[in-house]
């Protein structure tokens, strides 16, 4: 009985004379009257009788106000929330006198009743992520916003085998390709290009896009200037056909073309230029997602710029902005990449002791880097590049590491059983850090990570802080990226078995670019801010979004 | 001589054969399955027992092990051809010992009480001459040739029992007794394979192609996405170059991380094997166990500056430890790997161990 009051208090509060009421009750600070109480039960079964009828944002603004009172737990400075709590109080003091009128209620009251109070708790469920969010201003440490859930929109290149998210993702292309149209010239037909996939794809991977190196997408068209800047044309090719790879030198690459579209900004007339750059961006950003999808470390650093443009203040002037956003770029870049890998090789080199067998996996920029570093501080080691196809990155590394004087073996990735015992660590890069603790890196690092374990030689893993991602991944099959198939054909003494792989029905192949190693196979992970095991990711995470 | 004519062909066909033997190891002619060389290996004993000049058993086992020692030297890789010596060698022990009237368990291995209670009758040199011997032991070889050319059928017969419908298999490389074994439950069956390339090689291409002629779902991954793709496999299926005598594998290069894989991932590991594999080493023989071929194969001439710099290797085969294998289907039905001391003891007698 007492919750039937409290209900009918919640619901009665949404319009301002029931606010009055309540305060004047609370103002007497004892019980309703009880042709109050009937009146509020006849709301009560009124506003349900609406609620279904129009179930729209009217009604959110009333579970917010709504909720907005059985706030309890929380002691509020502010009036609104402040009429919260007495009303609890107020409802749990008027218990006991109500409790000895009984009422006889009805079947369908109580019905009614039970689901008010479902109402009541789904919508101070909400409000109270709400209501904190109104009462952030007063409270400086605001627990329910960090629990708040982060509703994030699915990447498009993830969703190939829904046909509704394909079509959106055309129909924004169009829409980008206008408004980047604007005020020029009337141009026609030509619009950020759609890629199209090619080949059989895996069924397992149905979800993904599987591009041609061979069908580049500015094939058909030619982009002109005022759609695309022809320095993200060209930085887009050079991703599609592989020439710029790693996830530094993409991000690198990235800031560096921006940098070039925000020299050669003008801002149009009556825009602010903290509001339409960023709108300019973002075709850029749709045709580069295009040629290759995005990396961990590019979405970070596109944030990194968004933030950055829309916080130009607007009365600042356009060279000014444009010197501004420059030196941002600069400094970004030099911080989080430069400076960063210097930290990491002073972490990673305390590591490296004389006499040790280091094996590392491909090419990445940080661990040839460290390993340069330590063969210069005079330490004595020699390294093991294990190496796998198609990409055959490995050469590269070691063509950097034997141009630098060190000790190197070659392997592939198939002999890794034969060369692990004589391994003393293993040095590994990562494409990104994700939140869970799973490194996400080249395909294969899992591989080289497992059987480490099963021989007991610790695996570190070198990443600077600027990777660190919020996703959430534990298998490489969700979310991953597919290269052109036609890599694995290889000819051998003149015959290529794989030649006319197309023709037959039911021969796939897969060439993934990316895979997910569980955090339990590595040992530590070396940052710029130290040595942290795996699972501190999102500890590393928090504190970013602190000091932001 | 007739004699001295039957003598040269018999060693000239010897050498033919251990010259093709050492072609086929080093890469360069074409790749001869196992089956083959078994049943070259077996014709060719049939024709030494048969040709050679010997009058009693005794005397025809030296020149078989002299044969066979001959012959592995050749390839030591390549296990079946000592496989194939011991069985031979064994076949001679028994007719013998059948032809001495004296029954079959006399002839067991030797265990602790029949060193004690038999004293030294047990010493038998194989110096009594019989007649029928030599018919009886090119019979016996007859039978073994016949088990040889059923053991990849022997062995497809058994896929429906392990296949179910709508799984998804892995293999590695090439293995013609997988590639049976998965045609034949492919009549019946609708189910996935993923084939890992094994690198440098790669064979799993072939296999691959010749599996998708048959209209079975077929992927074809790079080594490095064998973990990546694992937690989506039901059952890994491969075969292999020789078992060895604690149950582990000598396979091909990538087995070993293959075979880690599934572990990790509690997958099945199922290895499709005739049992002329079976070979009583043991996997400690450092120097024997390995076999490498031209780093070419790896880092290739064109990388011409660095190659005077860099230790490239090559390895052919891995080692799997019988903890990492979960069941042995051969052309005598399916057994676990710690059954397979027992199956060695019927098929080789331990004196033969060592050629």
């Amino acid at each position: 009985m007492g919750d039937r009051l409290t209900t009918s208090t919640l619901l009665v509060t949404e319009e301002d004379e029931k606010k009055h009421e309540i305060i004047r009750a609370k103002g007497e600070g004892k019980e309703l009257t009880k042709e109050e109480k009937q009146r509020l039960r006849k709301e009560k079964k009124q506003h349900k009788k609406n609620k279904k009828d129009d179930r729209g944002p009217p009604e959110k603004e009333k579970e917010k106000e709504k909720a907005s009172v059985p706030a309890p737990s929380k002691p509020a400075t502010q009036s609104p929330a402040h009429k919260a709590a007495p009303v609890p109080v107020n409802a749990s003091a008027s218990e006991s006198p109500v409790a000895a009128e009984k009422p006889a209620k009805s079947k369908a009251e109580l019905r009614a009743e039970r689901r008010a109070r479902q109402d009541s708790e789904r919508a101070s469920k909400q409000g109270k992520k709400e209501g904190g969010q109104q009462s952030t201003s007063s409270k400086p440490k605001a627990t329910p916003n960090e629990l708040q859930p982060v509703v994030k929109r699915l990447p498009d290149h993830v969703q190939v085998d829904d046909p509704v998210a394909l079509k959106k993702l055309a129909k924004k292309l169009e829409r980008q390709q206008k408004s980047g149209q604007g005020c020029s010239l009337n141009i026609t037909g030509v619009k950020v290009p759609l890629r199209s996939d090619y080949g059989y794809k895996v069924s397992l991977f149905s979800h993904l896009h599987q591009y041609s190196r061979k069908n580049p997408p500015t094939q058909q068209i030619s982009i002109p200037v005022t759609v695309i800047h022809p320095s993200i044309v060209r930085l887009g090719l050079q991703y599609s056909q592989g020439i710029i790879a790693g996830s530094n030198a993409r991000s690198v690459a990235l800031l560096h073309a921006f940098k070039q579209v925000i020299q050669d900004y003008s801002t149009p007339p009556n825009e602010e230029l903290s509001r339409d750059l960023v709108n300019k961006l973002s075709p850029y950003i749709s045709f580069l997602s295009q040629c290759r999808p995005l990396s961990a470390s590019m979405g970070n650093a596109i944030k990194y710029i968004k933030k950055e443009i829309s916080n130009i203040p607007s009365q600042c002037k356009e060279e000014e902005a444009k010197r501004i956003l420059q030196e941002c770029i600069d400094s970004y870049i030099n911080e989080k990449i430069i400076l960063a890998s210097e930290a990491i090789s002073k972490y990673a080199i305390e590591k490296i002791s004389d006499g040790d067998v280091i094996l590392v996996y491909g090419c990445s920029s940080l661990v040839n880097h460290i390993l340069c570093e330590a063969f210069e501080k005079q330490r004595k080691f020699r390294v093991i590049v294990v190496d796998s196809r198609p990409r055959l990155e490995g050469r590269e590394a070691l063509r950097r590491l034997v141009k630098k004087g060190i000790r190197c073996t070659y392997v592939l990735i198939s002999a890794l059983s034969y060369i692990l015992p004589e391994v003393s660590k293993v040095f590994l890069g990562a494409h990104a850090l994700l939140a869970n603790g799973y490194v996400m890196s080249r395909v294969g690092t899992s591989q080289i990570a497992l059987v480490a374990k099963a021989y007991n030689v610790p695996v570190l893993v070198c990443c600077e802080t600027y990777k660190f991602c919020e996703r959430v991944q534990t298998d490489s099959f969700v979310s991953n990226e597919l290269d052109d198939p036609d890599d694995l054909i290889v000819t051998r003494n003149g015959k290529t078995h794989l030649e006319n792989w197309q023709t037959v029905k039911s021969l796939g192949l897969l060439n993934l670019v990316y895979d997910v190693t569980p955090p339990d196979f590595v040992d530590l992970v070396i940052t710029d801010l130290g040595m942290i095991p795996c699972t501190s990711v999102p500890v590393v995470l928090r504190v970013k979004n602190v000091d932001q | 001589m007739p004699g001295a004519d039957k003598e040269t062909e018999l060693s000239e066909r010897i050498e033919a054969f251990l010259s093709e033997l050492k072609r086929c190891g080093s890469g360069a002619g074409s790749l001869r399955g196992s089956a083959e060389t078994a049943r070259e290996t077996t014709s060719l004993l049939r024709r030494i027992t048969a040709q050679a000049r010997w009058s009693n058993a005794g005397d025809l086992m030296e020149i078989i092990r002299k044969e066979g020692r001959r012959m592995t030297a050749g390839q030591p890789s390549e296990t079946t051809v000592g496989n194939m010596v011991r069985r031979v060698l064994k076949i001679i022990r028994e007719e013998y010992a059948r032809s001495r009237g004296s029954t079959e368990e006399a002839d067991q291995q030797e265990s602790l009480h029949k060193l004690l209670t038999s004293g030294g009758s047990s010493e038998d040199n194989f110096r009594q001459h019989f007649t029928h011997l030599k018919a009886n032991v090119i019979e016996a070889i007859n039978e073994l040739l016949t088990e040889l050319e059923g053991t990849t059928d022997n062995i497809s017969m058994q896929a429906l029992e392990h296949i179910h419908s709508n799984e998804v298999i892995m293999t590695i490389g090439r293995s013609r007794t997988v590639e049976a074994f998965l045609k034949d439950a492919a009549r019946k069956r609708k189910f996935h394979v993923i084939v890992a390339e094994c690198a440098p090689f790669c064979q799993g291409h072939e296999m691959a192609t010749s599996l998708s002629k048959e209209d079975i779902e077929t992927t074809v991954i790079p080594d490095a996405a064998i973990f990546a793709v694992m937690s989506r496999v039901n059952k890994v299926i491969i075969g292999t170059q020789t078992v060895l005598a604690n149950g582990g594998l000598r396979a091909v290069n990538g087995t070993h991380t293959l075979a880690l894989a599934a572990k990790h991932h509690s997958t099945p590991l199922i290895v499709c094997a005739p049992m002329f594999k079976l070979s009583p080493q043991f996997p400690n023989e450092e120097d024997t166990f390995h076999k490498f071929v031209s780093p070419h194969e790896v880092l290739p001439f064109t990388e011409g500056e660095i190659l005077s710099k860099v230790n490239a290797h090559c390895p052919v085969f891995d080692y799997v430890p019988p903890e990492l294998i979960t069941l042995f289907i051969s052309n005598i039905g399916g057994n676990a790997p710690s059954y397979i001391y027992r199956l060695m003891s019927e098929l080789y007698h331990p004196e033969d161990h060592e050629l």
